[in-house]
């Protein structure tokens, strides 16, 4: 009690002690032990393995444009997997994410087509439609406490009726006619589905708006308080709660960001053919949710990161056309994709004792 | 150690003046009634210990006042002004800071992290605005090295740490941040006899510092070597509710083994 002298308020850093008991210096952990710990570790020594498996495999895999076509394809995934990848983070999941990026796109191409508006209407009132199924989605999961996976699983097949349902009702078909004659197609197109020239190398700006999402989620989690609210809230509820984090905005906001990437995706469809088939996106909420794993997101919440979902996207891109590339039969995908799932989930469990270890 | 508590500790405490006062609070979740007609004073410069066995309203009784649930009789006044908490950070803005047994920490978020969460140091206002990082860890660090708890590194995973040093981090956070009201959920029932004591010294230094502290513990041993008050709950009623001066260790030890039920039990028993 002898420096109780201090007179500072509480906000206040307080200068060093000098009477404190020497302690030992403090010491960094070893490189290696702080690069096991990051969640991408085995995402990033899968994606070059699947990398140079196809290099070596398919001659075609080799070339520029073929980069061109694998990212763009893991682009497609990649987009809503960072949301997923953050509310995995947060501690729940979304079944419903898959169909919810058909919902946006039909809700859009009916909208203008029937009431000959222009494009952008329907883009704004789509966005809007994406979120309130996000919200209404994390409202559901914080206010009865059900679990997020049947939630979003009702979700999930709600929406798939309505997609099916409504496009009949409208159009009387299970596509949306062709919307590429209305106002704003074009600076519409341009925004969500234009080629963009590098110089050396052509490629969608899907795949730059999706490095861009990653970029962004990446600073949210690891830079923001919000981010610090997403790891508790997925790590440990109830001790959030009482430090005074705001779990149930966190929760429902994860849930609205991942509508709204599912928007983006489904402008980008949308924009890309200008038509929408009501039935896809079933299976694609998988596809996310895999992603997000094979990238280090752990199914219990609070440990994973956007980086790593993207890399997990990377590896199903490439998958996906290394398979085509290399000419063999695409049925073995789904293989691949089980194995993977599988690997992926053995090395977080290994990756997460070892940053759990008492050292 | 009790150096850093005395600095943090707020200046307005004055020893012996209630902080908390709760008057015939009850809680009933539906039929069930967890808690019935409590009457508890917290004082500053003093520790208040909470006993009784699983199931005697003890949770209860911290949710009420760290804002987990609200009460639905009585009358909880912090400061002589009456209050119901719709929320922790409601509890947390009073000045009431709660350290809970196994919920204290996220355990895989950077010893930092947890020593901040929920109280962030930004850099702007603004949403998304960066954390101060830098600022985050030097504070955390040498808060604790100064209380004392050796942290190999403050970025590694807190979970890593001992349960008595994640234990000491939460209450060093509590501190900090300027509680006024420091309530212990059962800091000790997980650990060993040395962790505890630890554990226990810390109890005692932010008595010391002129906080009220809120002993929750089955453990009447422990109790009593850091409490000035004991309360003992059975089945969510007061059943004893006495002062040190007026209380022994082996009262404490009867009356939480089960007093008069034990003893028939054990005559039951006897062959």
């Amino acid at each position: 009690m002898s420096s109780s002298v201090a007179t500072q308020s509480s906000s206040q850093p307080s200068p060093p002690a000098t009477g404190a008991p020497a302690a030992p210096p403090r010491q960094q952990r070893s490189l290696l032990s702080r690069v096991l710990a990051r969640p991408e570790v085995g995402a990033l020594a899968a994606a070059v393995a699947v990398f140079l498996f196809f290099y070596a495999a398919a001659p075609t895999f080799r070339s520029l444009p073929a980069a061109s076509t694998y990212l763009y394809a893991s682009a497609t995934i990649g987009i809503v997997a960072v949301g997923v990848a953050l509310l995995m983070i947060g501690g729940e999941f979304d079944l419903s994410a898959g169909v919810a990026v058909t919902t946006a796109a039909l809700t859009a191409a009916m909208l203008c087509y029937q009431l000959s508006l222009n494009v952008w209407v329907g883009v704004v009132v789509s966005l809007v439609v994406a979120l309130a199924i996000g919200f209404l989605n994390g409202w559901l999961v914080v206010r009865t406490g059900i679990p997020s996976f049947l939630v979003t699983l009702s979700t999930f097949f709600v929406l798939q009726g309505l997609n099916l349902g409504v496009t009949r009702l409208v159009t009387g078909a299970v596509a949306t006619p062709n919307i590429n004659q209305l106002d704003g197609f074009d600076s519409a197109r341009a925004v969500f589905a234009s080629d963009v020239d590098l110089g050396v190398i052509t490629l969608n700006v899907t795949i730059l708006w999706w490095a861009l999402f990653v970029a962004v989620g990446t600073w949210v989690l690891l830079r923001t308080r919000v981010g610090n609210w997403i790891f508790a809230s997925g790590g440990n509820e109830a001790s959030a709660r009482a430090v005074g984090v705001p779990v149930r905005k966190v929760k429902i906001g994860l849930f609205m960001a991942v509508g709204f990437l599912a928007w983006f995706l489904g402008m980008h469809l949308l924009m890309n053919f200008s038509t929408v088939q009501a039935g896809i996106g079933v299976g694609n909420e998988f596809v996310y949710i895999i992603a997000a794993v094979v990238g280090g997101a752990l199914l219990t919440g609070g440990y994973g990161s956007a980086v790593g979902s993207a890399l997990g996207a990377l590896i199903f891109g490439m998958t996906t056309q290394g398979i085509v590339f290399a000419g063999w039969d695409p049925n073995w995908f789904r293989t691949f994709l089980g194995v993977m799932l599988l690997l992926a989930v053995m090395v977080n469990l290994y990756v997460k004792n070892y940053a759990a270890r008492r050292k | 150690m009790t150096d850093t508590i005395a600095e943090r500790a707020a200046r307005d405490l004055h020893r012996g003046e209630p902080l908390v006062e709760m008057d015939g609070v009850g809680k009933a979740y539906g039929a069930i009634r967890a808690l019935e007609d409590v009457n508890l004073t917290v004082n500053a410069g003093e520790v208040t210990c909470v006993l009784g066995d699983n199931g005697a309203g003890k949770s209860t009784l911290i949710k009420i006042i760290s804002g987990l649930h609200p009460h639905s009789e009585g009358t909880l006044r912090v400061d002589g002004t009456e209050r119901h908490f719709g929320s922790p950070r409601e509890a947390l803005d009073t000045g009431i800071a709660t350290v809970y047994q196994d919920l204290a920490v996220v355990g895989l978020m950077e010893v930092w992290r947890n020593f901040f969460l929920g109280s962030e140091i930004r850099k702007g206002r603004y949403p998304l605005a960066p954390l101060d990082i830098k600022a985050m860890r030097e504070i955390a660090d040498t808060e604790l090295q100064k209380m004392g708890i050796h942290v190999k590194d403050i970025n590694q995973p807190i979970g890593t740490l001992s349960g008595g040093q994640r234990q000491c981090v939460a209450i060093a956070r509590a501190v900090y941040f300027g509680a006024r009201v420091l309530i212990l959920d059962e800091p000790t029932a997980a650990l060993g006899v040395k962790q505890s004591g630890v554990v226990l010294k810390y109890t005692a230094a932010a008595r010391d510092a002129g906080l009220g502290v809120v002993f929750i513990t089955h453990n009447p041993h422990h109790a009593y070597m850091v409490g000035d008050h004991f309360v003992i709950l059975k089945l969510g009623r007061r059943v004893l509710d006495k002062k040190r001066s007026e209380v022994t260790l082996e009262e404490l030890t009867a009356e939480m083994a089960g007093g008069q039920e034990l003893a028939e039990l054990s005559h039951e028993l006897k062959r």
